[in-house]
Parts: structure tokens; C-alpha cells; sequence
């Protein structure tokens, strides 16, 4: 697969810094549609910061943004969800006193004619999309907070899926689950891609990135290391980039 | 991802009688709880007098009357404390906000609006009402400004209040007490005129009942139309029967409870009838019928409005909150200017009741505020928090607060057990928790 046009998403020359630590410095990435890109590299080496630029959690200091090739201000969260930009945090961003469909729905509830919340509704749709993401999920009337570290994952999934993303970023979707749900996940990200959904994936685990991306963006010390097509390098190769901080064929 | 329905079936068997009719009703169990509680409180006084006084005065239509009346101003503030404590948030200032809210509408009504509009003109009570609501918003809003926007804790920037609203309660009268209020201002605060009286206390009943009817049958419309589980109808059938009754049964109370022969004879010198030994209804005290109009709508805001729902996400994540794209800073001054604003209305409430202005009114009403909002069954982790119960909890907090007076306990008993009552709620409230999550 070779991508042509313009990109979906184009990150240019981003930096930031806490403190006078640049987090991130002059990086630049790029997404198509229907394409994963694998953000890399150790625990502090800027990707959660450089995503958090996209998903509006950060502003950065300098460098643009680009949506389908127009420039976008992103100010805050709401300003990326405007943009169909969605984002499953690390830490799953749950409220957890709330329940599924109060999550899924939390800043964007629906309301009746009468501008009162539609609960009814809201749990209905919740209801839908579970069916679809996780037939197994029952627990529609408790806080997330009594749910499992799978079906929590799935609530922050369903949120993401649920207001037709465009754009998706996920930071470690599968850190916290076991090998049967993981591989949910890997599903999901395969029927996403057809469905045309650029994705944003940040991940740990090498034998992952190599099974589900096709990109993978390499981050050092806040820098960019190099940009490659999974399919032209090997493990090791991804591996000595994110340690060396350099492709040894390169 | 692996439910454990199974299981839970087996264990529905064993399960009594108790737990089915909670399951059944959807009852809180943490609200059965705070009723038997006041059970026990209403009838412990009663029969306590009885024994040792040879007179129960707490259950008669004059003391649960009066009871009434005496929590509403304690009431509005706690259903108003309890967004703040949802949203993690303390507010220590409320009680010298009654007192400086208090002496400003005293000084309009009594030294500045006559110099204008005459003594005793008609709008005067209105003017002063309308810039107390103000006055409380705008402190309130002063508060929630420093602590969202400039990020000092709550704590402090409300205990800062707590201090110089009092000082400021002393310094705008000189120390004075502001006395008498508006006529039509102090009809506000309850007693025999400022009551509806019995045929208003039976439309309102009605009203009541038909509103009771409504929300249990749309509920279930509701649900049918969603495939959603529903109430088997004898649950449905209970709670209708029950809330009547409740409603009914408030009605009857408050117009058995006639008014006193001096009133009578002035009324009726007044009208230039002959009524003596007539006997006249109360009916429902005006700041109960606030207190329950602001129950009313703080539980619709609380529950049904995109607000509430973002009040109860910033005290459950507030990083989660913020990335669902809520502006938790603005959330957070809306509650503190929404909290200022209800203590305008207990300090118009309890200004008017004493029908005076000092500027020691609301001292240490904060305490039995919080303390109301936590034996409510509101979390001080945040998060977690009802409007009924805050209301309920105020009811508890004054239920043993006059109960004591009148079986003739001095106020250094009465701080005892109201200080040991407090903890031990929290605590009930903490083993209940554990037990659940089991």
C-alpha cells in the first residue's frame, strides 16, 4: 500500500516544552485514511505529549496542524472532537461514578426537545454499540467503577467509536488487558482501517506494532527519529531505533 | 468482559424478603436507612417525653410544624452543599453569608428603599429579596472565581469568607440589630400569616399526588419504550401508594395544627369578624413550600440537565471531565455563584422568621449544613451525592436539634450529641460502602 494525495492528518514541525525540558521538538508525522501509525519509543520520549497536541489536551508552542490539508486551530478537547479527531487515553479518561452511557455520552449528552438529558435514548444507543463491540457487556445500570479492566476498555472504545471518528488516537488500547481481549482490539482496529478511519496507535509491544500498523513513527529524547513501512524493516531494525535511536540501514 | 450472571441467579433464591422489595422498588436503601433513623429520633423524643415528662411534645402538629419550618433554611443551603461537595469543593463561608446577606437586605428595607418609595410601600420586599439574590450570587461567584480561576483551595478561600463576611455583616449595620423587617418581607420566614392555610395546603397536595402519578407512569412509558426492565406493577402500585400517603398525610398535619387564640382575635379585629374560638388551619409555612420548590428544582438540575451530569463528572475524574471537552473551571463557578444564591434565599428565609437583621444570624449554620449534605449520603471524596438526601439530612440534623430543647437538654449536651451523631453517620455511611462492594 503506497499513500498518494493528502495526507488526513499532517503534523508539522511540533514542539513543546514543560519548563524549559522540550517534550517535543520540531516533529513531524503524518496519517492517511485507513491507514495505522505506530508511535514508538521509551516511557518520556514525547509520543503521549506529541498526541495530546492533536487531541487538544496540550497546546503546543510552535508547528501546524493539518486536517485533510487545511490548517486547524486545536485549542482544546472539544475543539479535536469538532475536527472527528477521538482519542482512548491510556489512563481511559472515565469518569468512574458515572455509568457506561453517562460516559459515552459525557460532553456530548443527547437532550430532548425540552433541553433536558435524554437518558433514555442515550442508554438505548449505549446499549446498541456494546452489542456490537462487546456482546458480552450486561452492566448498563452501575458506575464503571464496578466494571472489569476489559469492559471498562470497551466503554472508552464504544466513546470513541460511537460519534464517527475520522481520525483516532490510541494510547496503549491493550496495556491493561488479557491475550482474549487484546485481540478484540486488534479486530476492532482491522474493521476500523476498512472502514476508512486513519489511526494513531502508541504502543509498547514490538510483535503488536508489527501485526497491526502500517507505519511506524519512531520517538527519541523528543525527537523524531525516522519514519518507516513496517513491511520494509524487521524487529530488530525498529528495536535498534527506538534504543540507538537510529536505523542501522540506514 | 466476563459477566457473572450465572451465579448471581443462584444467589436471588436466598436473597429475603428485604432485598427483593429494595430490588423490586428501586428503592435507595441508604434512604430507608435515613427513615428509620428519623423514625427512631421522632419517636425516641416523643416517648421519652412521655416517660419522663408525662407529655410527648414531639409528635403534635405544632412541633413537626415548627420542625418544619426550622430546617427549611438548612435545607436549601445543604441541597446546595452538596453540589459543592460533588465537585470536591467545601464551602465554610455560608453561615456569614446569612449574616452579611441578612443585614444588607435589613438596612434596604428598613433605613435606605423608604427614603425612596415611602415606609411600607409595596415593593420593597421585592427590591430587597431580588438584591439579596444577587448579593449571595455574586459572592458566591467571587468564591468559585478564586477557586477555579486563580486555583486557591476551597478550604481556604471559604474560610477566608467565613471570616470577613461576618466582619463585614458587623461593620455595614455598626453592630445594630435591623428590626422589624418588611411586613410582607416577614411573611417569608413562616408563622401564622406567612402560612397558606387549609385550602392551599389540599390544592397543593393534590398537585403533589397528580405530579407523583405522572413521573411513575411516564417513567415506565419510558422504559417500555425502550425494551428497558421494568417495575413489576404491585412496586409501581407501592410507591404511588406510598407517596400519596406521605403527601397526604404532610397535608393533614399541617392543618391540624390550628392558630394560636391571640392570632384569632387579632385576625378577626382586623376583618371586624367575631371569631373567637374558630378554629384556623396553618396549612403549609411558606419556607417550607420554598424549601420544597428549590428540592424540586435542584434534583431536575442535578439529574436532568447536561449540568449536573458535568458536576457529577468533575467529582468522579475531573482530568476524565476536562478531556470530555467540559469547561470544569466554569462548571465549578456556576456551583459556588448557585450555592451563594440558595444562601440568599435561607438568609432571606431565616432573617424573616426572626423578623430582625443581626449580624450574628447563620453562626455556625456551615457546620450543620455540611453535616446535612454528608449525613445525606453525599461523599466528601466527591462524586456522590442526592438532593432528597441533603434535604433529609437537614430534617435529621433539626429533628435532634429541637427534640433536645424539648425534653430540656442544655446546648452544651446538645453540640455533644449532634458532633457524635455526625461521625457516627459517616461511619454507618463508610461500613454500608464496604458492605455493598463486597
Amino acid at each position: 500500500m503506497t499513500n498518494i494525495g493528502t495526507p488526513l492528518v499532517n503534523l508539522k514541525d511540533i514542539s513543546i516544552s514543560f519548563g524549559g525540558i522540550k517534550a517535543v521538538d520540531q516533529v513531524s508525522v503524518d496519517l492517511y485514511s485507513g491507514e495505522v501509525v505506530g508511535l514508538l519509543g521509551h516511557n518520556g520520549a514525547g509520543k503521549s505529549t506529541l498526541i495530546k497536541c492533536l487531541s487538544g489536551a496540550y497546546n503546543a508552542d510552535s508547528g501546524e496542524v493539518f486536517i485533510s490539508g487545511e490548517k486547524v486551530i486545536i485549542n482544546n478537547p472539544r475543539d479535536a472532537r469538532d475536527q472527528n479527531i477521538e482519542t482512548i487515553y491510556q489512563t481511559l479518561a472515565l469518569a468512574d461514578n458515572l455509568d457506561a452511557a453517562s460516559n459515552l455520552f459525557l460532553g456530548r449528552e443527547l437532550i430532548t426537545k425540552s433541553g433536558f438529558l435524554d437518558e433514555s435514548r442515550m442508554e438505548a444507543e449505549t446499549r446498541k454499540i456494546m452489542a456490537r463491540l462487546n456482546p458480552n457487556f450486561k452492566k448498563f445500570d452501575v458506575p464503571v467503577s464496578a466494571l472489569s479492566g476489559g469492559q471498562r476498555q470497551s466503554v472508552a472504545i464504544a466513546r470513541a467509536v460511537y460519534f464517527d471518528a475520522k481520525i483516532l488516537i490510541m494510547d496503549e488500547p491493550t496495556a491493561a488487558l488479557g491475550p482474549q481481549e487484546t485481540e478484540m482490539v486488534a479486530e476492532l482496529i482491522q474493521e476500523l482501517k476498512k472502514q476508512g478511519i486513519g489511526i494513531f496507535l502508541i504502543e509498547h509491544d514490538i510483535h503488536n506494532v508489527m501485526k497491526l500498523c502500517d507505519r511506524a513513527s519512531v520517538m527519541k529524547n523528543g525527537k523524531l527519529v525516522g519514519t518507516e513501512r513496517v513491511e520494509d524493516v524487521t524487529e530488530d531494525d525498529i528495536l535498534s531505533m527506538i534504543i540507538l535511536g537510529k536505523n542501522p540501514k540506514r | 468482559m466476563n459477566d457473572t450472571n450465572s451465579s448471581k441467579s443462584a444467589n436471588d433464591k436466598q436473597e429475603s424478603v428485604i432485598s427483593r422489595f429494595i430490588a423490586a422498588t428501586e428503592i435507595d436503601p441508604r434512604l430507608l436507612g435515613m427513615l428509620g433513623a428519623l423514625a427512631l429520633i421522632w419517636f425516641g423524643f416523643h416517648f421519652y417525653g412521655v416517660i419522663f415528662n408525662n407529655f410527648g411534645a414531639f409528635l403534635t402538629p405544632r412541633n413537626l410544624w415548627n420542625l418544619s419550618v426550622q430546617t427549611s433554611s438548612i435545607g436549601i443551603m445543604a441541597t446546595g452543599m452538596v453540589l459543592v461537595i460533588v465537585t470536591r469543593n467545601i464551602d465554610l463561608s455560608v453561615g456569614s453569608m446569612i449574616g452579611v446577606i441578612a443585614m444588607a437586605m435589613g438596612l434596604l428595607q428598613v433605613e435606605y428603599l423608604p427614603q425612596f418609595v415611602g415606609l411600607g410601600h409595596w415593593s420593597i420586599w421585592i427590591i430587597a429579596v431580588i438584591l439579596g439574590l444577587i448579593i449571595g450570587t455574586v459572592i458566591g461567584a467571587l468564591h468559585g472565581w478564586l477557586i477555579a480561576y486563580r486555583e486557591i483551595p476551597a478550604f481556604i478561600v471559604t474560610l477566608g469568607g467565613l471570616m470577613v463576611w461576618r466582619g463585614m455583616a458587623f461593620l455595614s449595620g455598626g453592630g445594630r440589630t435591623i428590626s422589624p423587617v418588611d411586613p410582607t418581607f416577614a411573611l417569608l420566614g413562616g408563622g401564622p400569616y406567612g402560612a397558606v392555610g387549609a385550602n392551599v395546603s389540599w390544592f397543593i397536595g393534590v398537585l403533589a399526588c397528580i405530579g407523583v402519578a405522572y413521573i411513575l407512569y411516564s417513567g415506565r412509558q419510558s422504559r417500555i419504550k425502550h425494551n428497558f426492565h421494568l417495575r413489576p406493577m404491585w412496586a409501581e402500585a407501592m410507591l404511588a401508594v406510598v407517596g400519596w400517603a406521605t403527601i397526604i398525610g404532610a397535608v393533614l398535619l399541617v392543618n391540624s395544627y390550628p392558630w394560636p387564640k391571640g392570632i384569632v382575635r387579632q385576625y378577626g379585629a382586623k376583618i371586624g369578624q367575631d371569631l373567637e374560638g374558630t378554629f384556623i388551619s396553618h396549612g403549609f409555612a411558606i419556607p417550607v413550600l420554598i424549601l420544597a420548590a428549590v428540592g424540586i428544582g435542584m434534583t431536575i438540575l442535578m439529574t436532568r440537565t447536561r449540568f449536573g451530569r458535568y458536576v457529577f463528572a468533575i467529582g468522579g475524574n475531573p482530568e476524565a471531565a476536562s478531556l470530555a471537552g467540559i469547561n470544569t473551571k466554569w462548571v465549578t463557578m456556576k456551583v459556588f455563584a448557585l450555592m451563594g444564591m440558595l444562601t440568599a434565599i435561607a438568609s432571606v428565609i431565616a432573617s424573616a422568621r426572626l423578623n430582625s437583621a443581626t449580624n450574628a444570624l447563620g453562626i455556625l449554620d456551615e457546620l450543620y449544613v455540611i453535616a446535612a449534605a454528608v449525613i445525606g449520603g453525599t461523599s466528601l471524596a466527591g462524586g456522590v451525592g442526592k438532593i432528597y438526601g441533603a434535604i433529609l439530612g437537614a430534617l435529621v440534623m433539626q429533628s435532634l436539634q429541637s427534640g433536645m430543647v424539648l425534653i430540656g437538654f442544655d446546648s452544651a449536651i446538645q453540640r455533644i450529641v449532634v458532633g457524635m451523631v455526625l461521625v457516627l453517620a459517616v461511619y454507618l455511611d463508610i461500613v454500608y460502602n464496604k458492605r455493598v462492594k463486597k
